[in-house]
């Protein structure tokens, strides 16, 4: 059956999780196209709270890397806004002009935030409180500015503004209603709230009209009903969001707030469905991740041929995810004649828990201060559970119930199998307790990946680490350090504390004096002991070929189809006639099929097949070009700017500086790979300030920079110091790539690694403390004497020639007649 | 037909390593795990066609190199959270010597 094409208008948490129920379902139905007006892949937008007040990395909240895109082969459009749907022709049009055909649409454009319109709302300073992009601009703010005024106590507003607060800004809290959060906590939970809220030195004004926001250029304040002004150098507008309806309404669709579908999530248009915030399904918009994962559900279904999927209305529970501060509400929570109420309030302890009644049921809960029960309370009123026979401890929770207080895992241990643990994504007790033991789940992060239980908002992670170990006893150790991998308990530092301490040599040495639980590794552990050892025992250590994934141990990069590209060095990206025309001669003799320049200033060859590599080195070596290493985790190029040599700017001999430093650097490994730049002024051509490791020449020296990243994540260089000559830039750059030769963690980039030793410790090591400096550059020195040796001319004189033919070859038989 | 057919001996193949064969039908992988057992499966990752004869052989499975799904052995099943499977290939060993179990093709005959 030919594949039909679906086309996904946005690229959030509700048709991430669309796809992969479709995947599941109907794995070959359609080739699947996705435009994404935000320039990057599938993220977990409830958890920007924890990036903006830095207890969690960008990519530690990415849901669908770049991987599982090629893995799904889905084409993805980053940074395309759609701006027209052509339903009588069915293609859509994006602002960069490109047009797709659909044979199915899926709406999934989200909300907008709401912008009070009041005057001043466009000055710069004004942002709002949505994307990774407003995360990103409120960081900077809080860099160079100190007072924030956060209009709006709900949910995000709170957490926008105990994010700023951890960055030290000077914030406070506007909100129009006379308590917080409102619409989720009664008055007595928003009271309280309020206290713990100042009580973390954020100002909370309640019943604050915003009038205007002043300023000439940029935000200088804000301007109440009242009369009052506050000063402000940020404003952030957290005051509800709006579903981003407006393509659909171009488009002819019927929309109401949100766009009008029905049960199946079907819009006016029988090929065009609309999930996620922007949809209004039985009259009601959603904005809770809970029920846009039930949308994503019941559409996968409809688009894989079940016309019965439906989407049915249920209550969600609101936590906020301010750390320190609990908070959980579900329900309906007003008073009433035919309404009874239990509440419980410990001052002292700041604990308040009120249940609503009605007919001997629950029907609202709020709990502040101890939330345990949430997720009890909320399985009773699911089921309508009658608690008459309870009702005198029904508010202790569920712990005493039935007599004495029992532990907190045999309250986890009664919950009936069909509880709902993980909120998020609708994952109850049983789908747990029956993965874990039908694929012997071990850990945390393999439940996630099995279930996806804990893997969106995490505050079920307590309540999931109790089944492990209820379903595993005592062989779950949750507080240990994340191990390497599934062989070892050990972390990755304590492996490279180990091996220094107990002088350990070999791979097998390792496993036996560490206690492996596998036989001979797995391709996480091996490579990474592989590296440990080359590093810690550069004269000693055998490298273990086997060990090292396929590019290193043919030395080129493998590609999708199974052959390999090559990319010689071009020493700080210069080169000349003859290497260009040998690399023309190589081209044409293999009949290479692409040649591409790359991003680190040199040329790749695409597409050779296995058993030509040596001959294609031996011809490229003939020529003078060794390895690029353009597959090591290892030092890969030096891009240089042409300096004082061409350039009217430049300032030093840019070019000349990195390709000595790559001269001197080339053939050592690294924890993960290793890019630098060497730009020859300020303006930077070479972009030195993304790079790994960075020089930026200067009238008066050489400012050596590091960790920075201009992949999935983007950031910024630090500054290590400033040095005169290019004699001590070498130095320094030297010996901060041996410090972290030494420390990183096998995979670990080095601007991961600087921000788990800490920046100043780095300067003080490598700036400071010149003795330290020099034992790290020695002992590079020294491991280069084992290193700097070309695999390339290696191979062609004949090693591991086995790699490259294959064992036997076995003909036609010549038929017999 | 099918017929065991003598690829080579037990030293071409580097311990957890994998040797090719060629065919008619395609490439084999043959690998020596470290307790030097040999197994053959088709070298063509159930999930995208990775060269399975290119992964990082641990134990008696294979992790492929385009995105590391890990394939037993024995059973040519994927392991852990994913799903599929390759054709194995039946090896015999007489000392040193490696045969495997391969269909013969004839070219057509005219």
């Amino acid at each position: 059956m030919k594949k039909q094409k679906l086309i996904i208008i946005g690229n959030g948490m509700a048709p991430g999780r669309a796809l992969e129920h479709l995947f599941e379902l109907a794995p070959d139905a359609y080739d699947v196209t996705i435009f994404n007006a935000e320039p990057r892949v599938n993220y977990d937008r409830i958890m920007l709270s924890p990036v903006l007040s830095g207890e969690k990395e960008f990519e530690e909240i990415i849901i669908h890397g770049d991987g599982w895109y090629i893995k799904h082969g889905i084409m993805l459009y980053k940074g395309h806004k759609v701006v027209n749907i052509d339903r009588v022709a069915k293609t859509v049009t994006s602002d960069a002009g490109t047009t797709e055909p659909y044979d199915k649409l899926l709406i999934a454009t989200g909300s907008s935030p709401f912008i009070l319109p009041v005057p001043g709302n466009n000055l710069p300073g004004v942002l709002t409180y949505r994307d990774l992009d407003d995360v990103r601009a409120m960081l900077l703010a809080a860099q160079s500015r100190a007072k924030a005024i956060v209009i709006g106590g709900g949910l995000l507003g709170l957490e926008a503004a105990a994010g700023l607060k951890s960055r030290d800004m000077d914030v406070t809290v506007l909100h129009v209603m006379p308590t917080l959060m409102e619409r989720q906590l009664d008055p007595a939970a928003g009271y309280l709230l309020e206290k713990a809220v100042e009580a973390r030195g954020i100002k909370v004004i309640t019943k604050a009209s915003t009038k205007e926001i002043i300023g000439e250029k940029k935000v200088e304040g804000v301007l109440l009903a009242d009369g009052t002004v506050l000063p402000a150098d940020l404003v952030v507008m957290a005051v509800g969001i709006r579903p981003s309806a407006s393509l659909a309404k171009d488009t002819g669709l019927e929309c109401n707030r949100g766009i009008v579908t029905d049960a199946g999530m079907r819009t006016s248009d029988p090929d065009i469905f609309a999930i996620g915030e922007c949809a209004e399904v039985g009259g009601q918009c959603y904005g809770l991740v809970a029920p846009l994962y039930e949308m994503a559900r019941v559409v996968a279904a409809q688009l894989a041929g079940n016309s019965e999927a439906a989407f049915v209305h249920s209550e969600t529970p609101t936590k906020l995810k301010v750390t320190g501060i609990n908070v959980f509400s579900v329900g309906d929570l007003g008073e009433g004649d035919d309404r009874q109420e239990i509440v419980l309030r410990d001052a002292a302890a700041g604990v308040y828990k009120r249940l609503v009644l009605k007919d001997d049921r629950i029907i609202g809960t709020v709990l502040y201060g101890e939330t345990s029960d949430g997720a009890w309370f909320h399985d009773l009123t699911k089921k309508r559970t009658d608690i008459s026979e309870m009702r005198d401890t029904l508010i202790f929770g569920q712990s005493y119930q039935g007599g004495s207080p029992l532990d907190p895992m045999a309250a986890v241990a009664a919950l009936p199998d069909d509880a709902e643990i993980c909120g998020c994504n609708g994952i109850c007790k049983g789908k747990i307790t029956g993965t874990i033991s039908a694929k012997g789940l071990t850990s945390l992060d393999d439940v996630r990946a099995h279930t996806k239980a804990s893997a969106s908002c995490g505050s079920c992670t307590g309540l999931v680490e109790q089944l492990l170990s209820l379903t595993l006893g005592d062989s779950y150790n949750p507080s240990a350090v994340t191990p390497m991998c599934s062989c070892t308990d050990l972390g990755h530092d304590d492996v490279r504390r180990l091996i220094k301490a107990k002088g350990l040599k070999s791979i097998p040495a390792v496993m036996q004096e560490l206690e492996w639980k596998t036989s001979c590794g797995c391709a996480k552990c091996r490579p990474a002991l592989n590296y440990y050892l080359v590093s810690d025992w550069p004269d000693e250590y055998a490298d273990d070929y086997q060990s090292r994934f396929i590019n290193e141990r043919v030395h080129a990069n493998i590609q999708k189809d199974g052959t390999y590209s090559v990319v010689p060095r071009m020493w700080g990206g210069m080169t000349s006639s003859k290497e260009l025309r040998a690399i023309a001669d190589v081209v044409d003799k293999f009949a290479i099929p692409a040649v591409k320049v790359t991003g680190g200033q040199r040329i790749d060859m695409l597409g050779i097949k296995k058993e030509d590599l040596p001959a294609v080195w031996a011809d490229l070596g003939k020529a003078g070009f060794v390895s690029g290493q353009a597959y090591a985790k290892g030092l890969r190029t030096v891009k240089t700017c042409v300096g004082t040599d061409w350039c009217r700017f430049g300032t030093q001999d840019s070019t000349g500086l990195g390709i000595r430093i790559e001269k001197f650097m080339w053939g050592s490994w690294t924890p993960a790979k290793l890019k630098m730049a060497v730009s020859g002024c300020p303006r930077n051509c070479a972009e030195a300030t993304c790079k790994d490791i960075g020089i930026i020449c200067v009238d008066s020296g050489f400012e050596i920079h590091f960790a920075g990243a201009a992949g999935l994540d983007i950031k910024g260089t630090e500054i290590l110091g400033l040095v005169h000559t290019e004699d001590e830039a070498l130095e320094h750059v030297v010996a901060l790539a041996q410090m972290y030769r030494e420390q990183g963690r096998y995979l670990e980039r080095i601007y991961k690694w600087a921000k788990r030793v800490g920046l100043d410790e780095i300067r003080r090591q490598i700036m400071g403390d010149a003795d330290k400096r020099k034992g790290y550059f020695d002992r590079f020195v020294f491991s280069q004497k084992f290193a700097q040796v070309d695999p390339w001319s290696e191979r062609v004189s004949g090693v591991d020639k086995h790699e490259f033919r294959p064992m036997a070859t076995i003909p036609y038989q010549q038929a017999a007649e | 037909m099918n017929d065991w057919i003598e690829i080579g001996t037990l030293n071409d193949i580097p311990r957890r390593g994998a040797r090719c064969v060629k065919t008619p039908q395609g490439k084999i992988a043959v690998f020596r795990t470290m307790e030097d057992q040999v197994f053959a499966i088709d070298d063509h990752c159930p999930h995208k066609g990775g060269p399975l004869s290119q992964g990082i052989v641990h134990g008696a499975s294979v992790t492929c190199p385009l995105h590391n799904w890990v394939i037993s052995l024995e059973t040519g099943k994927a392991l852990g959270a994913d799903e599929g499977s390759v054709k194995t290939v039946a090896i015999k060993r007489d000392g040193e010597r490696i045969f495997a179990l391969i269909e013969r093709v004839a070219l057509a005959a005219e």
